[in-house]
């Protein structure tokens, strides 16, 4: 699976989680912590590393403040790697 | 495959590279909004400023701003803009096109500047095919002043003018803008659509290239009617209240597209 990575603009976001509801993945959380506004802004686990760059959050955002990247491979993989 | 020929091939394996998917779009504004938290204003600003942007007409638009929540939308939208009197918005933007017809001009409304105090500019506006594009905000509610009852509050909606819900016999019905301006021979696009959710979000999109395409290609007046919510003064939480416009907003608002003509219905076949 395509493998993702989105940058929020933490002073924007107003932590209302539509975000986290369009997430299909659901790697989106709120902080514990407030920013300058008062708000808790959303955060992605990247433990799992689980984001697939699909920019379902980006599309739901009403502050535009999520930047989405996407991993795309330069090459095919050979089969013999892939087999594994 | 040989070992060796396999070695080759596996040195060529490159890293991934990153690709940028979604970046805020450039006529946006670096100001924060005054919106409430998960008001899908900001949603409909965002996606004006990306059709802005992929149509390259940054330089040539013009916003009328409205009274209402979005009185301060010329401070999001890094075009040029101007500020109308309440619910006069089509008209200024009459004469802003009439002189100067190069520009791209579009009026942001919501439901109490265009259904309620406004209504007589924007069918007049129509009436005459000005080609201008309107795009309307349906939360079906007073949203600055405190939540009071709109045109567009549907039957039985509690707000804090009808304390217990609108009653029909005594307030009417609701206003359905997009079929009401669609019956006018001027209008080239009338069409409605929802920001509830990501697929609809995405229609809502492509309708909105639309009616600045009708506009470029001066077929006349073009309006775009967007199902929203309200979160604040609708007494929900912004996921609930999302849910709340899907269940009760889109039964009396139907989507659809209420009047396309001919020259648009090509383009996009085409496409």
């Amino acid at each position: 699976m395509a493998k993702g990575r989105i940058v929020i603009d933490v002073e924007r976001c107003k932590g209302c989680e539509l975000c986290r509801d369009a997430c299909p993945q659901d790697v989106l959380m709120l902080s514990d912590k407030f920013n300058n506004k008062g708000y808790r802004p959303v955060f992605l686990l990247e433990h799992d590393n689980e984001c697939t760059g699909c920019a379902l959050c980006a599309i739901a955002c009403p502050d535009a403040c999520i930047t989405v990247y996407r991993q795309v491979p330069q090459r095919r993989l050979h089969p013999a790697q892939t087999a594994v | 495959m040989t070992a060796l020929a396999f070695q080759r091939s596996e040195k060529k394996i490159l890293k991934p590279i990153e690709k940028l998917v979604y970046e805020r779009p450039h006529s946006l504004d670096e100001n924060h909004t005054h919106y409430c938290p998960g008001c899908t204003h900001g949603i409909a600003h965002r996606l004006i400023a990306e059709v802005l942007d992929e149509l390259g007409l940054q330089e040539k638009a013009i916003l009328v701003a409205p009274v209402g929540c979005a009185v301060l939308a010329y401070n999001y939208f890094d075009v040029d803009g101007a500020e109308a009197a309440h619910g006069r918005a089509p008209a200024m933007a009459t004469g802003l096109k009439r002189v100067n017809p190069d520009s791209v001009v579009f009026t942001y409304q919501g439901d109490g500047d265009l259904a309620s105090i406004g209504i007589a500019e924007v069918i007049h506006t129509a009436v005459r095919g000005e080609n201008i594009t309107v795009i309307f905000i349906n939360n079906a509610i007073y949203g600055m002043t405190g939540g009071q009852m709109a045109p567009t509050t549907i039957p039985g909606q509690v707000t804090t003018s009808s304390p217990n819900g609108r009653d029909t016999a005594q307030t009417g019905y609701p206003m359905q803008i997009a079929e009401l301006l669609s019956g006018l021979p001027g209008t080239a696009y009338s069409v409605r659509r929802s920001l509830h959710d990501t697929r609809h979000i995405i229609q809502a999109k492509k309708a909105i290239r639309t009616a600045f395409e009708a506009q470029l290609q001066e077929l006349g007046f073009s309006i775009v009617e967007l199902l929203s919510s309200c979160p604040t003064n609708w007494g929900m939480t912004p996921i609930k209240a999302l849910d709340w416009a899907r269940d009760n907003m889109i039964p009396q608002y139907p989507l659809g597209d209420y009047k396309v003509v001919d020259e648009l219905k090509k383009k996009r076949r085409n496409r």
